[in-house]
């Protein structure tokens, strides 16, 4: 059932998987910081991404400017994100079945208005006008969305590293993540942090939602294909991992590809096969620390 | 005296749930009990893990599945019906234990997410190896097995299958939980630490507790295919994981009666919802947040609750206790 490539297909295949990588980037590295920094198995993390995919969707058909679109689908979600963290989630603080249960039962009322209002008829946007084309290099066209794409998700992860690593803001957080006790002390706010991570996280996971649209189009049931995939994401790098999460995000977006290219079949098993590596063989992930 | 009411109680649950085709008459309603005693074995199987080990499972549709293809499958392919559910067993038994070696590479959230993926995994296969599970489209399952030679085929006495089934399953549970083996599960969940300290090897104790959830996981999957005469990639997906998690937590975790309560309410409430909207899923999700949000502690134990506050304001003549008041279960808390 193994399918030959010729090199022409295997470096469009590469151009989609980085591009993949790249949206996988923008989901996991919300849905990272919430599990790995916040402890909370955030389930409505694929969600966000559809509903925020849905938003654009409706947006881009009220001829708003697709950027423009992407950002306020975000804000909406971070919005949303935010008030359910901060009225419902915030009450189950350390209680991880109740939490869970909250987020499934978010994820399974998101997923049914979606169904009702969007219908289940699969949207495809279209890319925006000035990214369609394709620029022509050594002989092979390369799709210039998904390079727009990959282009976006580096820098949302320069971004989040040097926020993480190099602000106060970041320092604040990581404070607050190691020992919150103690953070509380020395007069951070950790809950409003936390609130803050998690509107953060919900408004990446829809913008990459309305990134994705014109490249995955967006359909029902696209949440819970796309909530195990940040959570492998996340078991491969290492919770609470930006590096971890980037690079996982690049291997799981190889691996998607070049799978369904050449094992039909098996491509979404597949997926799950270093994963079931890492959990083995280090199970804290493959940039992750290990938690005394 | 509170022992002969216990088995007075018993005696007529019994009785009643004997004679059930006969006080119920329409075979809609027997095929409605039917389901529901299979899940509450599937309920019951699962509660091993929620309640007593505290380790919460998103991937259990996927054991009952590869339960439900490995002997559907068979069958298609020519194999007698103990053949086929023996093998089926096996397989889940297998599986049980693959699930455990990688989940308990954590607790917590971390057991969790990984069930979740493992269950994502088995419904992967399901849907997409369409050349071998036969995809979307499922697999039917032509015939009921006929033990000793009774047909299965009507509703009855199909009922009276799952009774034997769910009757055995609920007695091995007791055995189970009141072990010495169930007390160092409870140990395990409460205190991993000291039972560890102790000398108990927590991981074997939890590694045995799932392979037993497994089987039982596995013998609902089997009566489930049986019943439906069907299977397809539906019965793996995280909604079905999460309704059975559904029935554990709405009865009560870590109680026997629980999760048989919550399959009745869970059941119930889905034919019933069914039958005037299409929006069950929807109805599922306001479940779980409005008993996380009022009883989060389950609908069993959360009416108990109930029964002791009320008796209490009749008491105290109308006036709730003041100990009692911030439980109350209808405030906004």
């Amino acid at each position: 059932m193994m399918t030959q490539l010729t090199s022409a297909q295997a470096v469009i295949l590469a151009i989609n998987s980085f591009a993949f990588g790249g949206l996988l980037f923008l989901l996991s590295a919300g849905f990272s910081l919430i599990f790995g920094l916040m402890r909370i198995p955030n389930l409505m993390h694929g969600s966000f991404f559809m509903l925020g995919a849905y938003f654009g969707v409706s947006l881009l058909d009220w001829g708003v400017n697709f950027w423009v679109a992407a950002l306020l689908s975000g804000l909406a979600m971070a919005v949303i994100g935010g008030i359910i963290e901060r009225f419902l989630l915030r009450r189950l603080e350390g209680q991880v079945l109740p939490q869970v249960l909250l987020t499934l039962g978010f994820a399974f009322i998101i997923a049914d208005i979606c169904l009702m209002v969007w219908t289940g008829d699969p949207w495809q946007p279209t890319a925006p006008p000035s990214l369609r084309g394709a620029v022509q290099a050594f002989g092979l066209f390369f799709p210039l969305y998904r390079l727009a794409i990959l282009a976006v998700a580096v820098a949302v992860a320069i971004a989040l590293w040097i926020m993480v690593d190099w602000t106060r803001l970041g320092a604040m957080i990581r404070a607050g993540v190691d020992d919150p006790p103690i953070a509380r002390v020395v007069g951070i706010k950790v809950s409003q942090l936390f609130t803050l991570i998690f509107c953060l996280g919900a408004a990446l996971a829809a913008f990459a939602g309305v990134m994705g649209a014109p490249f995955l189009s967006v359909y029902p049931g696209l949440d819970f294909e796309m909530l195990p995939l940040a959570l492998i994401v996340v078991i491969l790098g290492g919770t609470g991992s930006l590096l971890g999460a980037l690079v996982g995000s690049f291997l799981l977006g190889f691996l998607y590809n070049f799978g369904q290219a050449m094992f039909p079949d098996l491509a979404y098993v597949i997926l799950f096969l270093p994963m079931l590596l890492v959990l083995v063989l280090r199970p804290q992930g493959l940039f992750g620390r290990v938690v005394a | 005296m509170n022992g002969r009411l216990r088995y007075a109680t018993i005696g007529a649950a019994l009785v009643l749930l004997a004679t059930l085709p006969w006080w119920v008459g329409n075979s809609y309603y027997i095929n409605i009990a039917s389901q529901i005693l299979l899940f509450a074995v599937f309920a019951l199987a699962l509660n091993v893990l929620v309640g007593y080990a505290g380790l919460v499972s998103l991937g259990h549709a996927g054991l009952f599945a590869i339960a439900g293809y490995t002997a559907a499958l068979l069958l298609q392919a020519g194999y007698g019906h103990f053949a086929a559910d023996t093998a089926a067993i096996v397989v889940t038994l297998a599986a049980s234990a693959i699930f455990a070696v990688l989940a308990l590479r954590s607790t917590g959230i971390g057991f969790l997410m990984i069930t979740l993926a493992l269950g994502q995994i088995v419904w992967g296969i399901a849907y997409r190896w369409a050349s071998l599970t036969g995809g979307d489209n499922g697999v039917n399952v032509t015939t009921r097995p006929s033990p000793f030679g009774i047909s299965l085929a009507n509703a009855p006495s199909f009922y009276f299958a799952s009774l034997v089934v769910f009757l055995l399953a609920f007695a091995t549970m007791a055995v189970f939980v009141r072990s010495p083996f169930g007390a160092s599960l409870r140990g395990t969940r409460d205190q991993a630490r000291r039972m560890n300290a102790l000398g108990y090897n927590v991981w074997l104790i939890r590694f045995v507790a799932i392979v037993f959830s497994g089987f039982w996981t596995g013998i609902s999957g089997l009566l489930f295919i049986y019943y439906n005469q069907f299977v397809s990639p539906q019965v793996s997906a995280l909604t079905a994981s999460a309704e059975v998690l559904l029935m554990v937590i709405s009865g009560g975790t870590a109680t026997l009666l629980g999760p048989i309560a919550g399959a009745i309410i869970v059941v119930v409430m889905k034919n019933v919802v069914s039958a005037y909207v299409e929006r069950w899923n929807l109805v599922l999700g306001l479940i779980f947040i409005v008993i996380i949000t009022f009883m989060p502690d389950g609908l069993v134990p959360g009416t108990v609750r109930l029964c002791r506050w009320s008796w209490h304001v009749i008491r105290w003549n109308g006036k709730p206790a003041p100990a009692m008041e911030k439980h109350s279960p209808g405030a906004p808390p």
